[in-house]
């Protein structure tokens, strides 16, 4: 495809939806789990909203891999933005909320049978993420479309437009070079009835090149609008499975959730096979769509609801004032604020709520655009798994026959939990499960006193 | 005893509100993973039959448990809150308002959606999750209400649908200026709250004017304005506002257009006058 790929966000106040003309421009990022940086959903949209009272600040990240001159965005707004209202920053703050409030597996180990009162608990990191140009104005005029204005934010040419009449803006957009799929006219012509104006950027070439090329930055906007919502309707023409979108929300009072979608809870807190371990991207992928095929594709998954301030586990440190800041958390102070060791513990509520919620959407299920309401819910709540590995010391003593007795009933839980949350094949998780040592349909055999002698 | 347990029932229409009500936070919380911590309705039910006691008592009335049941129980339903004190607040205002905003010896401005409507609006605390029912939780919203609506003996089975249909026509009129696909406001009648509020909330009787006439004329307004604002000046529980701004009409279009009191139980059982059910 040589036309220029269109990511159409559709963001009445923001969202970041994708529809391209070029397979390339739904490269977006996805999001980190466990083990080092798996790509899970890499064709998850990722939007920051920050909001307090009408404020809003939005930050939609480009996890572009084409090539630039291909990336054009368009995104419905609520006001005409000003220069100022406009920025960019880096992915790596983006990346780091992420990592912070991503799903995490969590490890203990079983005492010593022999010795119950010793309480031994290690505990392990989830190890979430890695670590850390245009018509001329008379053309525009008569096609109903006013450029209300015109901005270069870093490596991106901006333009606000709005616009009178749907087909008027379908055809500015087409001459303008930007690939309109089929269909979007009819939502256009929505947003258009809704007063909305239109936020549209391409990648300015030579700023880019200046900027040493390499990935996009992610887009920010800062507006006030009584609305708080985030439309992905244009990002649904055209395309033909669903999409993932990832919102991260800072608020002040509480959790986030869509008022007119249900939010969901991810099943959380549950013992699950060791074997999980070197498979948690694939695990929670699944246990993902499971849990989303329960509610019948039509509700929003709860992934993380946390205090900022805090975390425990920590799958990375709460982020610093300095980037809270950046992504638009304006009632945070200005100050130097550095990272510390893990897992932070509770110092006191801080002024910042962060919500992760996890959409699979597609234009049956999520034919609105998504509203939200932020509740006045503080309560702790984050996607954690856990594995248990049982006690292989020598356990020569009656309690710890009885230990090694009750292990394949264990195991054979934890099997058909992972099971039902994933909806992986029991028998084929017994023989996984078999290969770690954790065989559900066979008691272990006492440990020989030198096996794991020279083990640490 | 089961000879007479079903007239009983019968006899009055809020108990079969009770059950109905009752029923949908059960199940709610059981099969429909409608988030009801246990404090929730036990908090609501306390503080509604303890202000109801006092108010009836100030009142110089006989205390009867069931309308601050059915309200608590709707205060459940629709009403979420950080800790149990709002709920408690609420229901204290909801049962209060009927004994101290009467106009003509009469309240007019139902309990619940007035607390709702003043706790939200004065506390970041409180909010109403209108989200969370879910299709399957819909359907049995809907059974339950309309179930209901239709048995009940309070004589306005009407009032429910009739803001039902407004609030459909003004969604598919909304869609059809829009160019929106049909299944856009399908979607928005697809929200278990809605219904909540018809069957439950705009129902009641004691609240509606008495005029049949009148009554139609007030509901479709509760519906414009619900509608309005809940698509024109994003409020997101536009239904409850609704009607908690549009309860003040109820009296003068009681002046305007007077027709006779409906009481819950025939005057052969009938509480003293001016009681507030």
């Amino acid at each position: 495809m040589k036309r220029p790929a269109l990511t159409f966000g559709a963001l009445a106040l923001g969202a970041l939806a994708l529809i391209a003309a070029a397979p390339q421009a739904l490269a977006f990022c996805g999001f980190f789990v466990a083990k080092g940086d798996a790509k899970l959903f890499n064709e998850a949209s990722k939007v920051v909203m920050v909001r307090n009272d009408e404020r809003t600040v939005l930050t939609m990240v480009n996890d572009y891999h084409g090539d630039a001159g291909d990336f054009a965005l368009v995104v419905p707004a609520p006001t005409v933005l000003k220069r100022e209202q406009i920025h960019v920053t880096e992915n790596a703050i983006v990346d780091h909320l992420d990592a912070y409030s991503a799903p995490r597996l969590v490890e203990y180990y079983d005492p010593d049978p022999c010795r119950p009162v010793m309480v031994m608990e290690g505990l392990a990191m989830g190890a979430a993420a890695p670590r850390a140009a245009l018509a001329d104005a008379a053309r525009a005029k008569a096609l109903g479309v006013t450029i209300e204005a015109k901005y270069l934010v870093g490596e991106y040419d901006i333009l606000i437009l709005s616009a009178t009449q749907s087909d008027g803006l379908e055809t500015w957009l087409k001459e303008n070079g930007y690939a309109i799929p089929k269909g979007a006219s009819a939502v256009l012509g929505s947003y258009i009835k809704q007063d909305m104006k239109f936020f549209v950027a391409k990648v300015n070439l030579e700023e880019h090149a200046k900027q040493g090329g390499g990935l996009l930055r992610p887009l920010q906007i800062a507006y006030e609008s009584k609305k708080f919502m985030l439309p992905i309707r244009l990002g649904m023409v055209n395309s033909k499975g669903s999409q993932d979108l990832l919102l991260y929300t800072l608020t002040r009072t509480g959790r986030v959730e869509t008022a007119n979608y249900r939010t969901v809870r991810m099943p959380t807190g549950l013992d699950v096979p060791v074997m999980v371990k070197d498979r948690f991207g694939d695990a929670y992928k699944a246990m993902f769509s499971t849990a989303v095929g329960k509610e019948g594709g039509a509700a929003v998954m709860l992934e993380y609801a946390w205090d900022m301030g805090w975390c425990d586990p920590c799958a990375a440190d709460p982020l610093s004032p300095r980037e809270l800041r950046q992504l638009g958390v304006f009632w945070v102070e200005r100050q130097t604020g550095g990272a510390g060791l893990m897992p932070r513990m509770p110092r006191g509520a801080s002024d910042v709520f962060v919500t992760r919620l996890h959409a699979r959407y597609d234009a049956a299920s999520f034919p609105e655009d998504l509203r939200l309401i932020e509740t006045g819910d503080r309560t702790n709540f984050q996607g954690r798994y856990i594995l248990r590995h049982a006690f292989t010391g020598e356990a020569a003593c009656e309690a710890g026959e009885k230990y090694r007795q009750s292990l394949p009933q264990r195991w054979e839980q934890e099997a058909q939990r992972l099971a039902s949350l994933t909806g992986w094949d029991i028998g084929e998780i017994r023989d996984q499960m078999a290969k770690y040592g954790t065989d559900p349909g066979e008691v272990p055999a006492p440990q020989p006193w030198w096996k794991s002698l020279w083990k640490d | 005893m089961s000879t007479g347990l079903i007239p009983r029932i019968s006899r009055d229409p809020r108990h079969g509100q009770v059950l109905a009500v009752g029923a949908l936070v059960l199940a709610g919380t059981i099969w429909f993973g409608v988030e009801i911590p246990w404090w929730r309705p036990l908090t609501a039910l306390i503080a509604a039959n303890l202000t109801q006691a006092l108010g009836a008592r100030l009142a110089g009335i006989r205390y009867d448990w069931r309308s601050p049941t059915i309200t608590a129980l709707s205060l459940t339903l629709l009403l979420r809150t950080g800790g149990w004190e709002l709920v408690a607040l609420a229901a204290t205002v909801a049962i209060g308002s009927k004994f101290v905003l009467r106009i003509d010896r009469r309240h007019f401005w139902n309990p619940a959606a007035l607390a709702i409507v003043v706790v939200t609006a004065a506390f970041p605390g409180a909010w109403v999750s209108t989200g969370q029912w879910g299709v399957s939780g819909w359907i049995a919203v809907f059974a339950a209400g309309a179930g209901l609506a239709v048995t009940a003996k309070a004589g306005r089975a009407a009032v429910p649908f009739a803001y039902l249909a407004a609030w459909a026509a003004l969604a598919f009129a909304r869609a059809w200026w829009l160019g929106d696909p049909v299944a856009v406001p399908l979607h928005q009648l697809g929200s278990g709250a809605l219904l909540v509020f018809a069957f439950f909330m705009i129902s009641d009787p004691m609240t509606q004017p008495w005029h049949a006439g009148a009554r139609a004329a007030w509901v479709m307004t509760a519906a414009a304005l619900g509608f309005g604002l809940q698509h024109a000046w994003i409020v997101t529980s536009g239904p409850l506002w609704g009607l908690a701004l549009t309860a003040p009409l109820v009296p003068v279009l009681d002046r305007l257009l007077p027709a006779p009191r409906k009481l819950w139980v025939a005057p052969a059982h009938s509480a003293p006058k001016g009681v507030p059910a």
